[in-house]
């Protein structure tokens, strides 16, 4: 009786029922689509953490670089460097420079002892990540091609040259090339860069690579980011040139987070060569540290910074926050607007289901005061009227299952690509000359990864050569996939027996105050 | 002669139609006392029963008439157990209506009361063999029984064949029938009618009074029926008129 009662009811109010369920399908595809955005873009920072940071590691060590200090923003042209020509007064150069990140420091290696000894710390690596900028072209013959100067035009496009110089004099043509070099240690595969890449082309870097070189040196080799070395048409085979040296490259590798996301780095080479290279022995500018559970996180990340007092130390929550580009606007997006449309429209689909109960209500008012009147138990009454409302809303929930997951699938369909930097803790390129790292601005600059893909268009306006230092920046692209999880169902499933039960409350409270007599009413 | 005195007390014999149960009558069925229902309205009180006494004994067929407005309709929710009065008792078969818990009254009008109203209040959405069942569903009859003592119901009020049917698809007297159907399928032992023939023409206003008539004879029901129409009331053993919240006997 309770269901044949219900199912007649529903379908003799079929106007309302179908509107209350439009409004409840719409509100839960809404939620479930934020809710599986939400979690794309979260998994997109993910992969892009873990591009830049590998996988497993929990807290990154760095060291902010003095302003101005050794970094790729500076050149110095001096009389005596490049190749004089002495046709027309100009000079051409093809001069490669390579140095610590910008904005980053390195710092002695004994740090990665130190971070070992702290107590559940199960894993540690150093890496040395390096920007090399090579740039090429001629000057008028006087040198005063100097960096850091401000508002000089090569926040824009740095690959087609100028044809006026930073300084205005004229007759300049240049044009640069940067890329990230990451020292590695071929050993490590438990944390750091090398654990979120696999090897898609020759060989990864191997332990050997470290002295392989002439008198024990490091060997001269490096392994290449897949988009960049598909960016820059090299292969296995060719010679890649770090630091006025060429390399032999004898490996590709790609990100393991899936496709269409790169990795940390656009070069690897053993972290002893990219020391030697940079005049850097000992050196490093990255622990990688891995917890031996992560509720012992923030214990070693104060460890850490009592040790050693001048890094910075981030956790991957920082690191999380510290993801910038399309990515972090995707994510605001998300987390503000994607969250108070679903709240507002949660609201009126739950207003308008318990509007239309209530009147539901009203109007029986003589048909429920009748089954009160024949011995029908308040409960059984209410039952009835909170059972029609909750089975409303699950048709409400089914239909809106079943348009969220069409939405998502539109969503991963169009194949929406986001880009991510990091942009603070020193790591990457927060330097002097503005270049936070949301930059769309110098994305074509010649030697990025297909750096920054849709940004909205940050940096420019720093030293002349602004464009290739951010070009040079890690930015990592990932294609957004929402994922339909169990807990978004279950949160739809859960929204709509909210909505019905909601609606059944209100409704069955009035239910429950009608008076059986009201079943000897005139007939309206 | 006040409605105190001439209330109390069961009926002779002599005054029933012939073939109405008499071993019962001897025990009253309702006994009502200083029987008082007081609405609020605001400022506004209405005194719908003024002090009313009344004994009603078991296996009489009663009408009450009067002026509308005279509180006939609250007489009979204080019968039914619909309502609670404002003071005084009514005690059906030994239990005070006036007194006992919700959920008591609730029982009550379950399993002994039978209602019939003036605008049969069936349940628009279920078909006539579903609305009498609606009246076994407190009893927590099984389905099968549920279903087979409505099907019987309908029966005995002649629409045995029309058990598929929605409310809208059945004249005003069908709908009355299965209405007093859903009233006898639980075998209660009082009837109560609000103006069972209000809504309806003469011809089929006297079916469902032959139809009443029949089953209480029949059935040994206690029943009591409102109605202005006086050719309905001239058909019962004993006719009660109310007006201005006083009963007084016919
Ligand atoms: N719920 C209520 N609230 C306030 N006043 C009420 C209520 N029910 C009835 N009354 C008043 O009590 C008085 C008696 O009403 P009742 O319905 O018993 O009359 P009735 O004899 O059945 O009239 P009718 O022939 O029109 O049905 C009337 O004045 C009516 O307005
Ligand atoms: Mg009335």
């Amino acid at each position: 009786m309770f269901f044949t009662y219900l199912r007649r009811e529903l379908s003799n109010r079929r106007k309302q029922s179908v509107i209350i369920a439009i409004g409840m399908a719409v509100a839960i595809a809404l939620v479930m689509i934020v809710n599986a955005v939400a979690a794309g873009v979260s998994d997109a920072q993910d992969d892009v953490l873990d591009s830049v940071y590998g996988v497993g590691t929990d807290i990154t060590v760095t060291q902010a670089g003095e302003p101005g200090g050794r970094g790729p923003g500076r050149f110095d042209v001096g009389s005596d460097d490049g190749e004089a020509s002495d046709d027309g007064g100009s000079r051409s150069f093809d001069q490669d420079q390579l140095a610590v990140a910008r904005g980053t420091a390195s710092f002695d290696a004994s740090a990665l002892d130190t971070v070992a000894g702290i107590e559940h710390v199960a894993g540690t690596t150093g890496t040395l990540v390096l920007s090399n900028t090579s740039f090429s072209g001629e000057v008028p013959d006087f040198g005063q091609m100097q960096g850091g100067q401000g508002g000089g035009p090569g926040g824009g496009d740095a690959q087609s040259a100028p044809t006026g110089g930073a300084d205005g004099a004229g007759g300049s043509a240049f044009s640069i090339d940067a890329f990230t070099v990451t020292g590695v240690d071929p050993a490590a595969d438990a944390v750091g860069p090398l654990t979120a890449v696999e090897v898609s082309d020759g060989r990864g870097l191997e332990t050997a690579d470290n002295t392989s070189g002439d008198d024990g040196a490091a060997g001269t080799v490096a392994v290449l980011d897949s988009t960049y070395a598909e960016s820059a048409d090299l292969a296995v085979g060719d010679t890649v040139t770090v630091g006025g040296t060429d390399l032999d490259v004898v490996g590709v590798v790609s990100s393991t987070s899936g496709e269409g996301v790169s990795t940390g780095s656009d070069v690897y080479v053993p972290l002893a060569l990219a020391q030697s290279l940079a005049d850097l022995d000992g050196q490093v500018s990255n622990v990688y540290v891995q917890a031996d559970s992560s509720e012992h996180v923030d214990a070693i990340s104060d460890a850490i910074s009592a040790a050693l007092p001048d890094v910075s130390v981030s956790t991957q929550a920082d690191l999380a926050s510290s993801v910038t580009g399309s990515l972090s606007t995707a994510s605001d997006l998300v987390s503000t607007l994607g969250l108070w449309l679903s709240v507002i429209v949660l609201a009126a689909a739950f207003g308008i289901a318990i509007l239309f109960t209530v009147s539901g209500v009203t109007r029986r008012t003589r048909e429920l005061g009748t089954l009160k009147a024949i011995g029908w138990p308040n409960g059984r009454v209410v039952g009835q009227v909170a059972g029609e409302s909750l089975v409303q809303g699950l048709i409400g929930g089914v239909a809106g299952l079943a348009l969220g997951l069409v939405g998502i699938g539109v969503i991963n369909a169009l194949g929406i690509t986001l880009s991510g930097a990091t942009g603070t803790g020193g790591f990457t390129f927060g330097g002097p000359g503005g270049f936070g790292g949301a930059g769309g601005a110098g994305a074509d600059a010649g030697a990025g990864p297909g750096a920054a893909g849709g940004g909205p268009g940050g940096g420019g306006g720093g030293g002349p050569f602004g464009g290739a230092a951010d070009a040079a920046q890690s930015a990592v692209d990932v294609a957004l996939h929402a994922p339909v999880s169990v807990t978004v169902i279950v949160v739809a499933i859960g929204l709509a027996v909210l909505g019905g039960l909601l609606a059944g409350l209100v409704g069955g409270r009035r239910a429950a105050r009608l008076r059986p007599a009201e079943a000897l009413r005139s007939v309206a | 002669m006040s409605a105190a005195e001439v209330g109390v007390g069961p009926t002779g014999p002599a005054t029933a139609p012939t073939g109405a149960p008499t071993e019962t009558k001897d025990r009253a069925m309702y006994e009502i006392s200083q029987l008082t229902k007081t609405y609020t309205q605001g400022k506004r009180t209405v005194h719908a029963l003024q002090a009313v006494d009344l004994t009603i004994g078991t296996g009489e067929l009663v009408s009450i008439q009067g002026p509308t407005g005279g509180g006939k309709s609250t007489l009979l929710q204080m019968l039914g157990g619909l309502d609670r009065p404002t003071s005084g008792s009514i005690t059906l078969d030994g239990t005070d209506l006036a007194r006992v818990s919700d959920s008591r009254l609730t029982r009550v009008r379950a399993e002994t009361i039978g209602f019939v109203f003036q605008g049969f209040n069936l349940i628009p959405t279920l078909t006539a063999q579903e609305n009498v069942e609606t009246a076994l569903v407190p009893g927590k009859v099984p389905a099968a029984a549920r279903a087979a003592r409505a099907t019987a119901a309908l029966e005995q009020v002649g629409l045995g064949d029309r058990g598929a049917h929605l409310p809208v698809e059945l004249s005003g007297g069908q709908q009355q029938r299965v209405a007093i159907a859903r009233a006898l399928v639980k075998a209660p032992t009082v009837l109560l009618a609000d103006e069972p023939t209000g809504n309806l023409d003469e011809q089929t206003r006297d079916e469902i009074v032959d139809l009443l008539e029949g089953l209480w004879k029949e059935q040994g029901l206690t029943v009591v029926m409102v109605t202005h129409d006086s050719t309905v009331a001239r058909r019962t053993q004993r006719r009660l008129r109310i007006a201005g919240g006083r009963l007084t006997e016919i």
